[in-house]
């Protein structure tokens, strides 16, 4: 079923393999340790007393009569938090503000969202943190919400943050809004492109805000001993960033904090931010004891980050023979309770399939009470392509090709501008496109009520600063240390990478994730960054080891280091030389490291540049009930350049996973509001992920541009996959109903009203 | 509140423990006797990653009470490796690289290890309407039904 377009040369020993992964074992037998199943000596437990409104002023609180309750130990508000000024740093791929985080961690002056937390206690069994909670009195001023980011834009709408002005306006307004930024990218002349087109296309497109759904919910450990050194043991997709959040909200230096990535148990985006962390340790440093925290799957939906809802509206222009001429959205995003949707990126990713003179995107950035959004795999991608994908579509209906051919016809290549900037260097979109074209799954003929679609996907892939060390044991095995989480396969890739260089055995190099206190400064898994970051300093470090080892072999054999080399895990005297001594191995070359020159390690800490975006097609096959509306997918074809797939295997997941999750954004997920303004589908039953009986399988084809950047050619691969689903989900029933579904989900009773609406003008094909 | 004294059998082992009314075996199993392999995405029954078999019978034991297992035989993700040898789903699950961040794994062998126990040859449909109560975020399911569907072959000795 998985395919691959082009097998890597056959120099390589492990990069293309597909060996078992090296913490596969402990993750088959429940020895793994996730977030939650630490348990520390003397260990208590701490809870988060949650706003029940989405938008209320605090008046006062009153935690004494929770402070007296025997076995709680420990009661924390804001005011256990420093202040924080405005200030925004990197998380992922998107901004965050200290100044939002502090109040997101803990209320402050308001409630913004439902399951904004107001207090945590900490005691000696979560039965009496419980009940602690609910002696909490909070008197809230209830004020009136706004869920939606049209409504939210409307200028009478309650408004979050009084002294909100918009940024990125000209002349900047004089009243606050809960418009919190504008933003414009583009490229030529729009007006002039249009005018030039043949074919105009403007469509608008809802989606509803969804969760990234990870199985694990949020879970951590503190504690902090009387003189300040802190332990934090935490499920992350960067426990760097966690330490540098928590030493700031707690005014603590960053040194006195060490934390231990536990194993994780999805992320998706979602846990690039802190929630519980730093409430943590501070009720273990307010009580003394080790406070373990875990959020409840409630607790996750309504108070972690989910993505944002939005309405995105497009217009493209076309000739008649299908070039496209000119491009142009207007995002609209929601960011929840805080500033900092991914519209941005969202707009990045748009247009960026296409060659396309002309292109013109505007966003907004939109707070509502909602809690604040955090990254989901592509942030804004998969809203952005949603749409643009659904008009490309119709498009080349309109001009008479097939979709394939439309794309092909105008897809970015080598030199290709994006509107946000860069020229891209060697991409491989047309490949992806081809391959396509080629695949048996395009040629095979539909069955009744059935539909095709094609999108494409594309995301740009971000590197950024990674530490890795690879130390040379005594008796020549290997162990390395890297620093960003790993989610799905790292250490299997990093381990390759590094057995790839220096011609040894995967089973002689142990490889673990480091604890802050180990590495230097590592940014986040995130971005599709950790296979090519950390895979670009393993290999330095690996270098260095094998540079070190020529050293070392010179040295005894007292020749100069440029007479010696590394060839298949030996070192060996070279030219001249070659043959004058017997060739060491590694075990030998440790054997006499202490003599000449003390432990051989290789150390990288570099800022990986280069990233390289990855572009996807995907192929959607759907069948429709005309009864009922209901879609199922029942063929899907995910095709995407990895640059080069290190563990094909890993990448394949990345591709099926993110095409499920699409599926799902397509389908079925939904957050669900009430006129109160309260989540009505805080649950698995209610928010429904796609399960095993919903999808197909999902075949892959792995295409290689590599990544000139990379020194074995990686492309980051997780995020793409996600972008195209929606729109090749649409796109396909489109295909399949004569219907355009431009509102998510596409749930049933939705598809069926669209379908009763075009019966009712002839319009629909069943 | 006075505790419970409940006594059970957990992967073949006798063990007693002591547990409040409310208390649910997937607590007991995490915080008491130290089984973490059972994991917790929901406690409402909806995800499957606190999958146990209760005398032979796939059960979410974020469902059941501690109190409930008295008398009874319970299978967890720890008792399904004999000694060093992994069972073949296990395996299997490594070959086909059916997880990521394995999160649900362990409740995935134990769902798919009680289908295999009543049908050693289901169809692919089967598989996943067996496993349609155990979320996976990561995978997609794929390469999941593959393995399952894989490993029962070779328990078949196909
Ligand atoms: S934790 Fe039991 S089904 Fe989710
Ligand atoms: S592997 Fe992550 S939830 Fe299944």
């Amino acid at each position: 079923m998985q395919e691959k377009v082009k097998e890597p040369g056959s120099e390589f020993t492990h990069i293309g393999t597909r060996p078992v992964r090296p913490d596969g074992v402990d993750k088959v037998t429940g020895r793994a340790r996730f977030g939650a199943d630490l348990s520390l000596p003397g260990q208590i437990t701490g809870k988060v007393l949650r706003s029940p409104h989405p938008h209320a002023r605090i008046r006062s609180i009153d935690t004494s009569a929770a402070e007296k309750l025997a076995g709680v130990k420990a009661v924390v508000t804001a005011a256990d938090f420093k202040d924080q000024p405005s200030e925004f740093v990197p998380a992922g791929e998107m901004m965050i503000n200290y100044r939002d985080v502090v109040r997101n961690v803990m209320a402050r002056e308001k409630v913004l969202f439902e399951g904004h937390p107001v207090a945590a206690v900490a005691a000696t069994s979560a039965s009496i943190a419980k009940q602690a909670l609910k002696l909490i009195k909070v008197d809230y001023e209830v004020l009136p919400h706004v869920i939606d980011v049209r409504e939210a834009m409307k200028p009478d709408a309650p408004l979050l943050h009084e002294d909100m002005i918009t940024q990125g306006m000209t002349p900047a307004p004089t009243k606050p809004s809960n418009i919190a930024k504008r933003i414009e990218i583009g490229l030529g002349d729009i007006a002039a492109g249009f005018a030039a087109a043949d074919i105009v296309i403007e469509r608008e497109f809802d989606t509803k805000p969804v969760h990234q759904g990870y199985i694990e919910p949020h879970a951590c450990s503190a504690t902090v001993s009387e003189d300040g050194q802190a332990e934090l043991w935490v499920s992350t997709q960067g426990h760097w960033i966690v330490r540098a959040h928590c030493a700031r909200l707690l005014g603590w230096d960053v040194s006195k904090i060490r934390v231990t990535a536990a194993e994780i148990g999805g992320g998706f985006g979602g846990k690039t931010v802190v929630y519980l962390e730093p409430i943590a340790l501070a009720l273990a440093k307010k009580s003394g004891r080790p406070v373990k925290m875990v959020m409840t799957r409630e607790e996750v939906l309504k108070a972690s980050g989910p993505t944002s809802g939005a309405h995105v509206k497009v217009k493209m222009g076309a000739k008649k023979d299908g070039t496209l001429v000119a491009a142009e959205a207007q995002l609209l995003f929601q960011a929840g309770a805080f500033q900092g949707s991914p519209v941005q990126p969202a707009a990045m990713c748009a247009f960026a399939p296409y060659d396309i003179a002309n292109v013109k995107l505007v966003g907004y950035d939109v707070v509502s009470n909602r809690p604040k959004v955090a990254a989901y795999r592509a942030p804004g991608g998969p809203i952005a392509e949603f749409a643009v994908e659904s008009v490309v579509d119709e498009l080349a209906a309109k001009v008479g090709l097939d979709p394939i051919a439309l794309r092909l016809k105008n897809a970015a290549k080598q030199g290709t501008r994006a509107a946000y900037g860069p020229k891209f260097g060697p991409v491989g979109f047309v490949e992806t496109l081809e391959a396509a074209e080629a695949h048996a799954h395009w040629r095979t003929p539909l069955g009744k009520n059935q539909g095709r679609g094609v999108a494409a996907g594309f995301w740009f892939n971000i590197g950024g600063e990674t530490s890795v060390s690879l130390s040379l044991n005594e008796d020549g095995t290997l162990s390395l240390t890297a620093g960003t989480p790993d989610i799905g396969g790292l250490r299997a890739s990093l381990c390759m990478m590094a057995g790839e260089e220096l011609s040894v055995g995967l089973d002689k190099i142990r490889v673990q994730i480091g604890d802050t206190g180990q590495l230097g400064y590592n940014f986040l898994t995130g971005g599709s960054r950790a296979t090519f970051s950390s895979g670009m300093a393993t290999v330095e470090a690996a270098r260095e080891v094998k540079r070190e080892a020529c050293k070392r072999a010179a040295k005894m054999w007292e020749l100069p280091v440029e007479a010696v080399e590394y060839v298949d895990g030996k070192v060996r005297p070279a030219g001249p030389n070659a043959g004058k001594h017997e060739p060491m191995t590694l075990a030998q070359v440790a054997a006499i490291a202490g003599k000449t020159g003390g432990p051989i390690v290789g150390y990288s800490r570099i800022n990986a540049h280069g990233a390289a975006p990855s572009f996807a097609t995907h192929l959607c096959d759907v069948e429709v009930d005309p009864e009922t509306g209901k879609a199922t997918v029942i063929r899907y074809t995910a095709l995407q350049d990895a640059g080069r797939a290190i563990h094909p295997s890993y990448v394949e997941g990345q591709y099926q996973g993110g095409v499920a999750q699409g599926i799902g954004w397509a389908l079925n997920e939904e957050y669900i509001y009430g006129p109160d303004g309260r989540m009505q589908n805080a649950g698995f039953l209610d928010y429904r992920v796609p399960v095993a009986s919903d999808l197909p399988m999902i075949d892959t084809v792995i295409v290689e541009v590599p990544n000139p950047s990379h020194p074995y050619g990686v492309r980051g691969v997780g995020e793409t996959p996600i972008c195209p689903p929606m729109a090749a989900v649409a796109n396909a029933i489109a295909n399949a109903t004569g219907v355009r579904m431009t509102d998510l989900p596409m749930s049933p009773p939705k598809v069926l009203k669209a379908l009763d609406d075009a019966r009712a003008k002839g319009a629909a094909k069943m | 509140m006075s505790k419970h004294h409940v006594t059970t059998k957990i992967n073949g082992d006798e063990t007693e423990f002591l547990c409040e009314t409310d208390e649910t075996l997937l607590d007991v199993l995490r915080n008491q006797l130290g089984l973490t392999g059972t994991k917790e995405g929901c406690s409402t029954g909806d995800c499957g990653a606190c999958s146990v078999t209760v005398d032979g019978r796939l059960v979410c034991s974020c469902l059941m009470l501690g109190v409930e297992a008295n008398g009874k035989s319970i299978g967890t993700i720890e008792g399904m490796a004999k000694g060093e040898k992994l069972h073949p789903l296990q395996e299997k699950f490594l070959s086909h690289a059916a997880l990521q961040c394995g999160i649900c794994t362990p409740g995935f062998l134990v769902a798919a290890k009680a289908l295999l126990d009543k049908n050693p040859d289901p169809s692919e449909t089967e598989v996943r309407y067996w496993l349609a109560g155990n979320l996976c975020r990561c995978t997609g399911y794929d390469k999941i039904v593959r393995a399952v569907m894989d490993a029962a072959a070779e328990m078949r000795g196909a």
